[in-house]
């Protein structure tokens, strides 16, 4: 049986170019960036062309605003919990969003039992908050602003400039979960005016366990990593060179018209999957907006009457990997934070969607033979 | 035979029993699918769901045999249809048995219609019973090899439309040749400890647990000629023949233990008497409803077979009379007298190898009197 790969919003397979250039640097060059002798030299050479790359890709204004961490949830956990310790003495209300991911909703949650006030945006039908709520949260107590560039679920882009632009002004902390846009966006920091952004590399065709955040330049940050003195006294531990080199690579794949090109042939990817499910007639509906306005990589549906586990079952059991969301740890499915959001607690669509993402890795035939077994699933469990 | 276009899904419990029953099937050839159900949301107030570790054991064994494994929430149907059963044969002071509504209503209902929607053509459950096809695709429902184990008692609601799609691999062995058999394949859960009690109970105190979801009512305890003896905490607490939890020792008139014989629903009273062949605790006969038989129909409108009162029991004797006007309702009278028979628990006949069937007692009689079970 052959296997497809459609959940690339959870994880991503490995180019093979990073996997060239970890597999050279794991054989090559095991140095410690902060050795003194040629080892660490070569390292730390390493480190800082991979810093570079990235510092570039996202037009930092300097270098040294990329700090490399273990990956997303890191990132977005330095950049809250540090706001918070570092401006807790200004005020002790966030605002936020209630379709962020976990790792920055139980961040919030911790927050909160520490006697800090967070207010959760709520979002419209299509996922999308807007820079007049935000407006509008705000109070003179206000530190801190995180709210998602891209949503994991439902592909929302949500108005970043726009509340950058608001908050420019303003004596407030503004972070932003890049981690699924970034890989499909092209993203300026400066014209964005974040102070925090957290990208992660597995979700870009790069390795797990490695990701990068961005802190502009004066904007304070205590370590959430205590230790050595790596990453400028910001995040202690020995760097993990050949996970960086990787992601560097990884965003090297994507200079230039790499991500538009790939913009675009995600695109058709998913409009493939739709036209296949139009020309059978299967009743669905898109969760989130329209293809041409959220995530290229990033497709959730509703099929009335089809229960998402068992979609999820019978796909997989055809070869076809989609997401039904997140897993409780005896496996069942967890009712969507994101759709409940959208459409309240008792919606159908919440038992009833699945989640497609593509990666460079599809083609448009896989998503014609997605679109069919789709196709097949909704029709053998609704037809019976 | 080629057995690897016949599709069928394994109830998988992350115990040694359904381990093993994935793995013969597995063996032979079929095109098997481990699914692991999730009844109950156990989850604590620190938020571990304790059907991980269960879940868990299921992942490993299942990629050690090689088949792939789901889980499936049927948390809200057993809330409606085992669990509010469950509570409101308490509140009627009677002993609901959970397990065999769960078979009925969740494991060969809800299940086998997800294992269908799969595409299966068979389920597989670990359970110890045994299934014979006749030519014409009857199907009969015989105990498991290993006497200790049978679980026909818990079964006896299945019909033929079920059974024709089911599967109970480990029903000729002995639980220590299951065992052997998954030590021998170096299974995870080879040497997992059995699971005890009520599923959504598990380890928990009872009373405890009980006290969650109905209010107790405290009473009075009294002899039959109705000397007051003490307390009780509530008469769903207590079932009929159980000694422990009187609260009464060192009576002076007997050292004879006291155990319940009665229960008072109308004066809220548990009626208590001494010695464990107490006259008050044995039945000559009893009414059944619910009667269902595994053949679609009763042998006859009466007829004579074993019967179980509980699981685990030694069969006695019985003859069935059928209600002419309400047939899934009968008499059921023993060849000798049966001690503690329980309201609300089930009767289930055997001929022979054989289970036919059963229902669910409902009034226990010692001769032509009602014996004040409930």
């Amino acid at each position: 049986m052959e296997h497809y790969y459609f959940d690339n919003a959870a994880t991503t397979p490995v180019s093979a170019s990073v996997v060239q250039a970890m597999t050279a640097v794991l054989a090559n060059d095991f140095g410690n960036a902060s050795s003194t002798h040629s080892f660490g030299r070569r390292a730390h050479d390493l480190l800082d062309q991979s810093r570079r790359t990235i510092a570039q890709s996202i037009n930092a204004a300097s270098v040294d605003e990329v700090i490399f961490t273990s990956g997303g949830t890191e990132s977005d956990n330095t950049a809250i919990m540090s706001t918070a310790a570092a401006y807790g003495d200004r005020g002790h209300h966030i605002i936020t969003t209630a379709i962020e991911h976990p790792a920055v909703l139980q961040t919030m949650a911790r927050l909160e039992k520490q006697g800090f006030e967070v207010t959760y945006l709520p979002v419209d039908q299509l996922g999308y908050v807007t820079a007049a709520q935000v407006a509008q949260a705000l109070r003179p107590d206000t530190i801190l602003v995180s709210i998602m560039m891209g949503n994991n679920e439902i592909g929302t882009i949500e108005p970043i400039k726009e509340i950058g632009a608001l908050l420019a002004d303003r004596p407030v902390v503004f972070h932003t979960d890049a981690v699924q846009a970034y890989g499909v966006l092209p993203i300026d920091v400066q014209a964005l005016n974040v102070d925090f952004l957290s990208v992660s590399g597995h979700k870009l065709h790069g390795p797990k366990g490695v990701g990068f955040l961005y802190a502009k330049n004066g904007v304070k940050l205590v370590p959430f990593m205590n230790g050595g003195e790596q990453e400028h006294k910001r995040r202690a531990g020995t760097e993990n060179i050949p996970g960086i080199v990787g992601l560097a690579q990884a965003v090297r794949d994507l200079d230039g018209p790499n991500k538009a090109t790939k913009q675009a042939n995600l695109l058709a990817l998913k409009q493939a999957v739709l036209k296949e499910l139009a020309q059978a007639q299967v009743d669905y509906h898109i969760n989130g907006p329209e293809p041409m306005d959220s995530l290229p990589h990033v497709l959730n549906l509703w099929f009335p009457g089809l229960p998402t586990n068992l979609a999820l079952t019978n796909l997989d059991l055809r070869g076809f990997a989609v997401s039904g969301g997140s897993a409780c740890t005896a496996g069942s499915l967890e009712p969507s934070h994101v759709l409940t959001a959208l459409y309240g607690a008792n919606a159908a669509e919440i038992s009833e969607s699945l989640r497609i993402s593509f990666g460079s890795e599809n083609t448009l035939a896989q998503a014609q033979a997605l679109g069919q077994a789709l196709v097949t699933v909704v029709s053998d469990y609704l037809g019976h | 035979m080629d057995n690897s276009k016949t599709r069928v899904v394994v109830g998988m419990s992350g115990g040694v029993d359904s381990s093993v029953t994935a793995l013969l099937l597995k063996e032979q050839g079929y095109d098997v699918i481990g699914v692991f159900m999730k009844n109950w949301d156990d989850t604590t107030d620190s938020g571990v769901c304790t059907a991980t570790e269960d879940y868990e054991d299921v992942a490993r064994v299942a990629n050690q045999i090689g088949i792939p494994y789901y889980s499936i929430d049927f948390e809200k149907e057993y809330w409606n249809r085992v669990f509010e059963y469950f509570l409101d044969e308490y509140r009627h002071n009677r002993t609901p048995n959970p397990d065999v509504m769960c078979n009925k209503e969740i494991k060969f209902k809800s299940f086998l219609d997800y294992a269908l929607a799969l595409n299966a053509d068979y389920i597989a459950m670990g359970h110890y019973a045994q299934l014979r096809r006749d030519q014409d695709g009857t199907v009969h429902l015989l105990r498991g090899a290993d006497d200790n184990k049978d679980q026909t008692y818990f079964l006896n609601t299945l019909s033929q439309a079920q059974l024709q799609k089911v599967m109970f691999p480990i029903g000729h062995l002995r639980k220590p040749e299951v065992r052997a058999i998954a030590e021998k394949a170096g299974l995870y859960t080879a040497r997992k400890k059995d699971s005890t009690g009520v599923c959504f109970i598990g380890e928990r105190d009872f009373k405890k647990f009980l006290k969650e979801f109905l209010p107790a009512q405290p009473g009075a305890m009294r002899t039959p000629a109705g000397e007051l003896k003490g307390q009780h905490d509530g008469l769903m607490y207590y079932t009929i023949g159980q000694r422990s939890g009187l609260g009464i020792g060192g009576s002076s008139d007997s050292s004879e233990p006291w155990f319940v014989v009665g229960k008072d629903m109308a004066s809220n009273t548990l009626i208590v008497d001494q010695g464990f062949n107490n006259p008050r605790l044995f039945a000559t006969s009893l009414s059944a409803v619910k009667l269902s038989f595994v053949a679609g129909a009763a042998p006859a409108t009466e007829f004579h077979a074993t019967a179980k009162f509980r699981y685990r029991q030694k069969d006695v004797g019985v003859t069935v009379k059928l209600d002419p006007t309400e047939p899934t309702n009968a008499e059921v009278i023993f060849d000798e007298p049966v001690r503690a028979i329980t309201p609300g628990q089930a009767v289930v006949f055997y001929n022979n190898e054989e289970c036919l069937g059963g229902g669910t007692i409902d009034v226990a009689y010692d001769h032509t009197k009602v014996l004040q079970y409930v």
